[in-house]
């Protein structure tokens, strides 16, 4: 048996869980960012993935990229807020931030 | 076993064990280290799925964009000097409801993806995609391309605007 169309659909399975695992138990915001990379990334290998095997074809490389140039925009403008966070509360727990302005 | 098969499985172990040290390490630093192999298994399967183009972009910009910008975020964010230096993991409690929630998503997950009749059309050929993914983009996406040059132009102003100091 080689290897499918499935196997890369697990994989992208058990990388969306250890990053929905990372966002849900941490209280960095850096490291939620870290779990959200792990999820986009999952998604993109799906993607990619039914480009070969579900006749997607070029279809599924043009909408992985778009994922790529959003999850780029979305690190940066994150980290520009976490940067503004700690420069506030002196700490990134996101559970304990909970005031827009001092 | 053929080779394909090998660098798969090698691919595999790499992506899902460096992902496991992302998601339990207790140094954030760590965390990010090993968030670049992630990163690299990541590329290795798209190698593997005849995706150049997308190989290369994902170390150029994950690897050289995206992990720099984290670890940057992590040392202006932790007193380097002090042990303040821990990813904040929270009570015992939510960490065993949530690692009994995903490995239940995770199986449902397998089940469907398991049983599924997926259409399996022509498999690709394997060629340069290069050529093909700038027709499409400058084609059939040509308002979604620009609308992302766009995106991309307001995300770097308003960063600029929101990380700089205000006094």
């Amino acid at each position: 048996m080689g290897i499918g169309l499935t196997h890369y659909l697990v994989i992208s399975a058990m990388l969306f869980c250890l990053g929905l695992f990372g966002i849900i138990t941490r209280k960095n915001a850096i490291m939620v960012l870290m779990g959200l990379e792990l999820v986009l990334n999952s998604a993109n290998i799906n993607f990619v993935a039914f480009a070969k095997y579900g006749g997607l074809n070029i279809q599924g490389h043009v909408a992985a990229i778009f994922v790529i140039i959003l999850a780029d925009a979305e690190a940066t403008v994150a980290l520009a807020i976490v940067l503004n966070i700690y420069q506030n509360f002196h700490h990134v727990n996101v559970d304990e931030v909970d005031k827009l302005k001092d | 076993m053929d080779l394909f098969t090998i660098i798969f499985y090698l691919m595999a172990f790499i992506i899902v064990g460096s992902a496991i040290l992302v998601v339990t390490s207790k140094n954030i630093m760590y965390s990010a280290f090993s968030l670049l192999f992630t990163f690299f298994g990541v590329a290795g399967l798209y190698v593997l799925l005849n995706a150049d183009f997308l190989a290369v972009t994902q170390i150029m910009i994950y690897i050289g964009g995206i992990l720099i910008l984290i670890i940057f975020g992590v040392m202006l964010t932790t007193k380097i000097t002090g042990v303040d230096i821990n990813s904040g993991i929270t009570g015992k409690i939510q960490l065993g409801i949530a690692s009994v929630l995903t490995a239940f998503l995770f199986v449902i997950l397998a089940f469907i993806f398991a049983k599924t009749k997926w259409f399996t059309g022509a498999n690709m050929p394997s060629q340069p995609s290069i050529n093909q993914i700038g027709n499409e983009l400058l084609t059939n996406y040509l308002l979604a391309f620009e609308a992302a040059s766009v995106l991309l132009l307001i995300a770097i102003v308003g960063a600029a605007m929101i990380a700089r100091r205000k006094h």
